[in-house]
């Protein structure tokens, strides 16, 4: 890294003056971010920064085995610019996104479309990839669903039974959470953190709370930060569990069905035991957390854990002791480890190809500093994958919060926050239960966001399920999407 | 063997669903509080340190005026409870929120400080939804949260099936429509077209905050203000989300299924 185009190196959690962020002309932008790609970055954010009556162009990196993030831009341009999705398609949907947001082309692009965009009162989906022949069909899902679940398009090329090709259009849950937030932050901010995606709500609420202490150069007490780790872990649970009972389900396996709804809600209302709400509104703050963990609470909550825990570890033994069930599963739309790390997967979905990808151990912040978490992986890429390091991961979180509950950090919870550095960017990644949840914040000469970029794990992870389809039967399309689980509000913003 | 096993667990555990309605309700957590109640004669003249804590601007004083709450918008956070220095505004504990029309969530004067439970429909309705209602629920830039916890009125804890209610897959066999979320524009014309395929007679439930007046999206460009805005509402359930058990007494109290309030108001 030691060449004039290098970028700027910095931790998880932490804040860098927009002025030492190195700024190239975007030709040169381009390709010394495809330099590092080749090094083995990852993309963890790709997006524009109006400056002027241009824009320039940021790009967020992480280098997972260095555990270290590396930033850089582009000058302010207009008009269009190389594609570097042409030799890297981790950038495919950030490009789009900033030609959908700023304009700005990306010449060689290979499916330039709109991401979110309103046109009248439904999104301006584009035209969609057709495959053509005379045995050919076109299957179109959604955006309403048959289920209690959000609304997304789903377009299958099929050939008979067997998927060609399965298109992703969504867009239709844009609240307009980022563009809210330039001259903030505002006082329903950190709601709408809590809800950009509202089964993520600490994760989403924590990377908020981290980037907000890192702009004014302060940390929340240790305390908040042990509770914060802890109800990560929670949100976890509660959501690996459902996952595991909606894809027993989906291979009509009631037992695990019904007994992994039910214990679903023994976690959430875990989280409910400490803050009042199932999905942990109001826990985490900035500056610290709002509710704290008593002794006499700690004791209820280990002890209701613990039945949980056992509850869960046999109904999932149960799915995973029916031959029938793991028949199911296995070899069923299979993501390989080459097109995980080239379209730049996380989370379990990436764990679940071999890769070896957790923000918990590869980037450690707050509580995980102290206290780490294994990394849980299974080779493989498939159903049977995904669900298999699901089942690992609940195990472990199980293990994490005993551990933390025995060994409290003292202290207060909270502490008043200076005010946010101004001219400056911060980043914060927090290992959501779904992947890596991403957020920059830039400052403006006041401290106010000039821009503030989220990235919703499941941004990174459609692409992997559309992968997923390819030459699987369209019957397999539930359990493979089960096996994604991946937020639509998330990515629609 | 989980052949055996699940059956001896079965046998084990017996029948995990609640006894609510008829028994008790299941407790709330401790720290949830419940409803909101307002006594705007508590308030000191002049004070007015709930409004900038408030996300959403749920609450109102105008200059002479007593403090006015409207549940509608309100997330449930707690912060003007926190900062209330006479408890002009307090937790109930109450898990009871749901209402039938949009001003029944106004709180303080004129209309009174605590929440006007919902009516259940007519008789004509009631005959022909009470033992069977059948909805299709819509998420029209909900987060998840509301769905989720939706979704939990079908595991084996609550079993919504055994009051005839049941979540169906095409909104032609439906009897009505649930729908989260504040009405993104981008999720307009689904909903539109969701509703239309219902056959008649139908009814429309507003489920948490988002649906009812926007939640923490309230004025932005690319949200409507609520389910109402778009479409006629007949049940309006608070929450951020609301707890299923306030879900599920919204949809009790609707069909006339609670005995407690049977033929009142």
């Amino acid at each position: 890294m030691s060449d004039s185009s290098s970028f700027a190196l910095l931790a998880n959690a932490t804040s860098l003056p927009w002025a030492e962020v190195p700024a190239w002309p975007v030709e040169e932008f381009v390709r010394a971010t495809g330099k590092e790609f080749s090094r083995g970055a990852r993309l963890c954010a790709l997006f524009g920064v109006p400056e002027g009556a241009g824009t320039g162009i940021v790009a967020v990196l992480a280098f997972d085995a260095d555990n270290t993030l590396a930033v850089a831009r582009s000058t302010a341009f207009s008009g269009s610019y190389p594609s570097i999705t042409a030799t890297h398609p981790q950038a495919h949907l950030f490009e789009r996104e900033i030609w959908e947001q700023h304009g700005l082309t990306p010449t060689g692009h290979p499916w330039l479309k709109p991401v979110r965009r309103g046109h009248g009162n439904a999104p301006a989906n584009g035209e969609f990839f057709r495959v053509s022949g005379r045995e050919v069909h076109e299957v179109a899902v959604g955006p309403v669903h048959a289920g209690i679940i959000e609304p997304g398009h789903f377009r299958f090329q099929c050939a008979g039974e067997e998927v060609l090709h399965l298109e992703i259009a969504l867009g239709y849950q844009h609240r307009g959470v980022e563009e809210a937030l330039v001259g903030g932050p505002h006082r329903a901010t950190m709601s709408q953190m809590e809800t950009v995606a509202g089964d993520t709500t600490i994760a989403h609420a924590t990377a908020y709370a981290t980037l907000m202490e890192s702009l004014s150069g302060t940390e929340a007490p240790l305390r908040a930060q042990w509770l914060r780790a802890i109800a990560l872990e929670l949100e976890r649970l509660a959501n690996h569990t459902g996952d595991m009972g909606a894809l027993a389900n989906d291979v009509a396996f009631l037992p695990t069905s019904s007994a992994c709804g039910k214990i679903r809600g023994d976690y959430l209302n875990l989280t409910a035991l400490v803050c009042g709400n199932r999905f942990g509104r109001g826990w985490v703050r900035p500056g610290g957390a709002r509710h704290d963990l008593e002794p006499e609470r700690i004791a209820r909550m280990l002890e209701r854990l613990e039945t949980a825990l056992s509850d869960t570890e046999q109904a999932v033994a149960w799915f995973w002791d029916a031959a029938s069930v793991r028949a199911r599963l296995e070899n069923v739309g299979t993501v390989f480890a080459a097109q995980a790390a080239e379209v730049g997967l996380v989370g379990p979905a990436a764990r679940a190809c071999g890769l070896v990808r957790d923000v918990r151990y590869d980037h450690p912040a707050g509580w995980h500093r102290f206290a780490q978490a294994p990394v849980a992986v299974w080779p493989g890429g498939d159903v049977f994958a995904r669900a298999r390091v699901r089942s690992l991961e609940i195990r472990r979180s199980g293990d994490y919060i005993r551990d933390q509950l025995a060994g409290p950090a003292d202290g207060g919870i909270r502490c008043a926050l200076p005010p946010p550095a101004s001219d400056t960017l911060a980043v914060a990644l927090v290992e959501g239960w779904r992947g890596e949840v991403c957020h920059v914040g830039l400052t403006d000469g006041k401290g106010c966001f000039r821009r503030y970029k989220i990235v919703d794990p499941s941004f990174h992870n459609w692409t992997g399920l559309a992968l997923a389809l390819r030459g699987a039967a369209i019957s397999d399309f539930p359990i493979c999407n089960k096996s994604f689980n991946l937020s639509y509000c998330g990515f629609d913003l | 063997m989980f052949v055996l096993d699940t059956i001896v667990h079965r046998l084990k555990r017996g029948c995990e669903t609640m006894a609510y309605p008829e028994g008790p309700a299941p407790a709330l957590p401790d720290r949830h509080g419940g409803s909101l109640k307002v006594d705007a004669s508590q308030c000191t003249d002049g004070c007015d340190r709930c409004l900038p804590v408030c996300p959403t601007q749920a609450i109102a004083r105008p200059l002479g005026k007593s403090v006015a709450l409207d549940l509608g918008r309100c997330l449930f956070c707690a912060a003007c409870v926190e900062v209330c220095p006479d408890k002009a505004i307090t937790q109930t504990g109450d898990h009871r929120l749901a209402v039938r029309r949009r001003e029944d969530l106004l709180l303080g004067d004129p209309d009174g400080g605590e929440v006007r439970l919902a009516v259940a429909l007519d008789e004509r309705l009631r005959k022909l939804f009470g033992r069977s209602l059948r909805l299709r629920q819509v998420s029209a830039g909900g987060c998840n949260a509301c769905e989720a916890d939706t979704n939990v009125l079908g595991t084996i804890g609550w079993d919504l099936g055994r009051f005839g209610i049941q979540f169906v897959a095409s909104p032609r066999h439906a009897d009505g429509l649930l729908v989260t979320g504040p009405v993104s524009k981008n999720m307009e014309l689904a909903l539109k077209k969701t509703y239309d395929a219902v056959p008649d007679p139908k009814i429309v439930i507003a489920v948490g905050a988002c649906a009812i007046a926007g939640g923490p999206f309230i004025g932005h460009p690319q949200v409507h203000p609520g389910v109402g805005a778009v479409l006629p509402v007949d049940l309006f359930i608070p929450g951020c989300p609301p707890h299923p058990l306030t879900i599920l007494d919204g949809l009790l109290r609707l069909l006339g299924r609670l005995k407690e309030d049977r033929g009142i108001r």
